[in-house]
């Protein structure tokens, strides 16, 4: 393994390959926070050439974090198609990005190869490429789930309705609804972030969602993010949960602080494919963001990036229906500006579809954050264009639960259509026959949540 | 400044048209009527006399142009703070609420980005120190510096704050200057009065320029206090930049976890009022004196 080399008359040399990893990243402040980013751009690109002659077999043979200590480490390998894995070893990082990005290459040819790599070797091709490539890779990559209805058909663009409410108010939470379906959000799910996370509430909202969806036969997937363990005694006494929601991390002591473990979320999937209301097969929903093993000081001195993909490695074997990537809700210690996030999403979309995921993206942002709305909508197009199977949708854009700000309704309506892209098909039957699309529009019907109070 | 940029103007257009005159891209006639044009002297006086302005509509009005059932629309406003029933142009937002938005995230963002003035500081007769972050940028990205003081601040405290008092004031900026700015006078004078009534002896307070709830450890160290209660500036949302946040322990040392700290959060006019959070809080370290103890350890002796 050669870890060192020369950018002109400069050399550089580095101890490991979780130096080489962290210093080959575009610039984020969590890697700066955890002193791990390359100190000049010309160290910056020193780690990529090093990176880029690395063989698949060096990332394979040298773990980032120990298999004996860290299950996630485990779920990478154990999950791996070894026999897949052996035809591609010799592979550099360099080649594969070019075989990523080859003409003959078709998103069957990346979906096959996916079974043989590994998280590190996903964030590692993935740390050699500018935006662009990002996106041409994203692109040619379709990943279908389904749980009631197929998320992920070509030419459709879905939409979480996200109508949360800041004291988990019902009537408050069902008008928020209303508005998002009445432009065509909430076909990936209609997904709720209670205040309040205890089985009481859980069940009240899943059960209010439930009621709505059958009186109007609205085709979607039904969810309230609460905590799993919640999420789990709601099911067991008969709430109608659709998807199992959790958020996971790409380290065993993040996920330890998440309060989830395989054992949990083997158990969880268990109970909806056993007690859930959905069809499936695919049952669960995770949520994921660079950074959190960061704020949650469980990092290990591993980059963030590779840490996400890490987490992706994970997820995987739970085959979920939705994997939705927040890298701008955690803040400016680990994403500063929007020039960060935009790249944080990119990279993630990228890496969880090679990782054979149904990816969705929340192009978000803090206050706190150097980011602003224009950041955000160029993030949300250019992953759009990507191929994003989903979004968030909130009222004007303000979380007034989470407080944050994420893709607002409007922005769903407006990226379907500056896009070309449609519902999903089940669910753009049900807009039309509501009256709120024609064509793939809005009609003049759209945008007023009053159309279901007859 | 409105004369002197208008002369800046005329020399820059002149050294443009003579540019494009040297090139032959300008006759003499378009020479001339462009600099007479620019020679017209237009001084922008701001009008401030009028009572004219223009403000944003009404938070609760329905923006939906013919709606279905505009009561229904009306009631549903009621019921939440969600942005909604606020109609669109095309896909995109109408023009009000786009700008509503951006108005809300400006305030919001100043709050987080600018500093509590010094004139405020003055009037509130407080000294400021700093902590290790040297600027916003740095205080952001690197959440440690902000626990700790810098070491002139070390220095000042040391020099000029009295030891061994009961209880010590820290107003801290945090992610909001505005709540600082906004809760501060009303806040501080009651929760001095409800003290020093209560015939507790209190140090100086003073003010933390880029400061996190930590820093309260490192000054308590230096002062020896019982109690050090931070009033800190929480992080903005869209809804309010104003929002305060108090954090009060009892005799913080390195073993000090999060759990030990007793929180009050929500202070600003929407919330817990600041006249009557002063009252509240001074209850609240009545207790912790009493106990010895704050945060979990506090609520366990209950």
């Amino acid at each position: 393994m050669i870890l060192k080399a020369k950018v002109y008359n400069k050399l550089f040399g580095f101890e490991s390959l979780k130096e080489v990893m962290a210093k080959a990243n575009e610039e984020k402040s969590g890697d700066e926070l955890v002193g791990i980013a390359a100190k000049s751009a010309s160290e910056r690109v020193a780690a990529k050439l090093v990176l880029s002659n690395l063989t698949l077999e060096d990332i394979y043979n040298n773990p980032i974090i120990p298999y004996e200590e860290d299950e996630v480490t485990r779920a990478i390998y154990d999950g791996l198609n070894l026999r897949i894995y052996r035809e591609i070893k010799g592979w550099t990082v360099g080649y594969l990005r070019e075989y990523i990005l080859d003409h003959k290459t078709t998103g069957e040819d990346l979906a096959h190869i996916s079974r043989g790599l590994t998280s590190e070797m996903i964030a590692a091709v993935a740390k050699l490429m500018s935006t662009m490539d990002l996106v041409f890779g994203s692109k040619k990559m379709r990943i279908q789930s389904h749980c009631n209805t197929t998320l992920g058909v070509p030419g459709t663009l879905a939409f979480r309705c996200q109508p949360n409410h800041p004291t988990d108010n019902i009537e408050g939470m069902m008008a928020s609804l209303k508005e998002g379906l009445s432009y065509g959000s909430g076909d990936a799910v209609i997904g709720i972030n209670p205040v309040e996370d205890n089985v009481e509430t859980v069940t009240r909202l899943l059960d209010t969602v439930k009621n709505f969806m059958v009186k109007w036969e609205i085709p979607t997937q039904n969810c309230v993010l609460a905590h799993v363990t919640t999420q789990m005694k709601a099911i067991e006494k008969g709430a109608p949960v659709d998807l199992v929601f959790q958020s996971i991390a790409g380290t065993q002591k993040a996920n330890d602080a998440f309060g989830v473990s395989a054992a949990i979320l083997d158990e969880a999937f268990a109970l909806a494919q056993r007690q859930g209301t959905a069809t499936g097969p695919n049952l669960m929903y995770f949520e994921t963001g660079q950074g959190s093993e960061v704020s949650l000081d469980a990092h290990l001195g591993v980059d963030m990036m590779t840490l996400e993909a890490r987490t992706y490695g994970y997820a995987r074997g739970y085959r979920p229906f939705m994997t939705n990537n927040v890298s701008g809700f955690i803040g400016p210690e680990t994403i500063y500006s929007g020039r960060e996030v935009i790249r944080a999403d990119l990279e993630d979309l990228f890496m969880g579809k090679l990782h054979g995921l149904p990816m969705g993206i929340a192009p978000c942002y803090t206050n706190h954050m150097k980011a602003d709305q224009n950041d955000q909508e160029m993030g949300t197009l250019l992953c759009a264009m990507a191929g994003s199977n989903f979004f968030m949708g909130v009222p004007g854009g303000d979380d007034v639960m989470l407080s944050y700000q994420d893709t607002s309704y409007h922005d769903d309506a407006s990226t379907r259509e500056i896009l070309g892209l449609r519902p999903l098909p089940e669910f753009e039957q049900w807009l039309e026959k509501m009256g709120i699309l024609e064509n793939g529009k809005l009609t003049e019907r759209a945008g007023d949540p009053s159309i279901f109070d007859k | 400044m409105a004369v002197a940029n208008n002369e800046l103007e005329k020399v820059i257009i002149q050294s443009i048209m003579e540019e494009l005159a040297k090139k032959g891209l300008l006759s003499q006639k378009g020479k001339d009527h462009v600099m007479a044009a620019a020679i017209m002297d237009t001084p922008i006086v701001p009008d401030t006399h009028s009572e004219d302005m223009v403000t944003f509509p009404a938070l609760d009005e329905m923006q939906i142009s013919n709606p279905f059932n505009a009561d229904a629309v009306r009631a549903m406003k009621k019921l939440t703070p969600a942005r909604i029933g606020i109609g669109r142009a095309g896909t995109r937002p109408k023009t009000i609420s786009w700008l509503r938005f951006l108005a809300d995230h400006a305030v919001a963002q100043d709050a987080v980005f600018l500093d509590v003035s010094e004139e405020f500081l003055q009037r509130m007769n407080l000294m400021s120190v700093q902590s290790a972050a040297s600027s916003k940028d740095e205080f952001l990205q690197r959440p440690d510096l902000g626990r700790r003081l810098s070491p002139e601040a070390v220095k000042t405290i040391s020099e000029k704050c009295e030891k061994n008092v009961q209880v010590q004031i820290l107003i801290v900026d945090g992610l909001s200057s505005t709540a600082i700015e906004a809760n501060i006078p009303d806040l501080l004078p009651a929760l001095m009065q409800g003290l020093k009534s209560s015939g507790i002896n209190v140090g100086a307070p003073f003010f933390v320029k880029n400061g996190r709830v930590w820093v309260q450890d490192h000054v308590a160290s230096l002062v020896n206090s019982e109690v050090i209660i931070s009033l800190i500036g929480e992080r903005p949302g869209l809804g309010t930049a104003e929002s305060l946040s108090a954090y009060m322990i009892y005799r913080p040392d390195e073993t000090t976890v999060e759990a030990d700290r007793t929180v009050i959060s929500n202070i600003h006019k929407g919330g817990i009022p600041p006249a009557e959070a002063g009252a509240h809080l001074t209850d609240v370290i009545k207790e912790i004196l009493a106990a010895k103890a704050s945060g979990v350890k506090l609520n366990q002796q209950k």
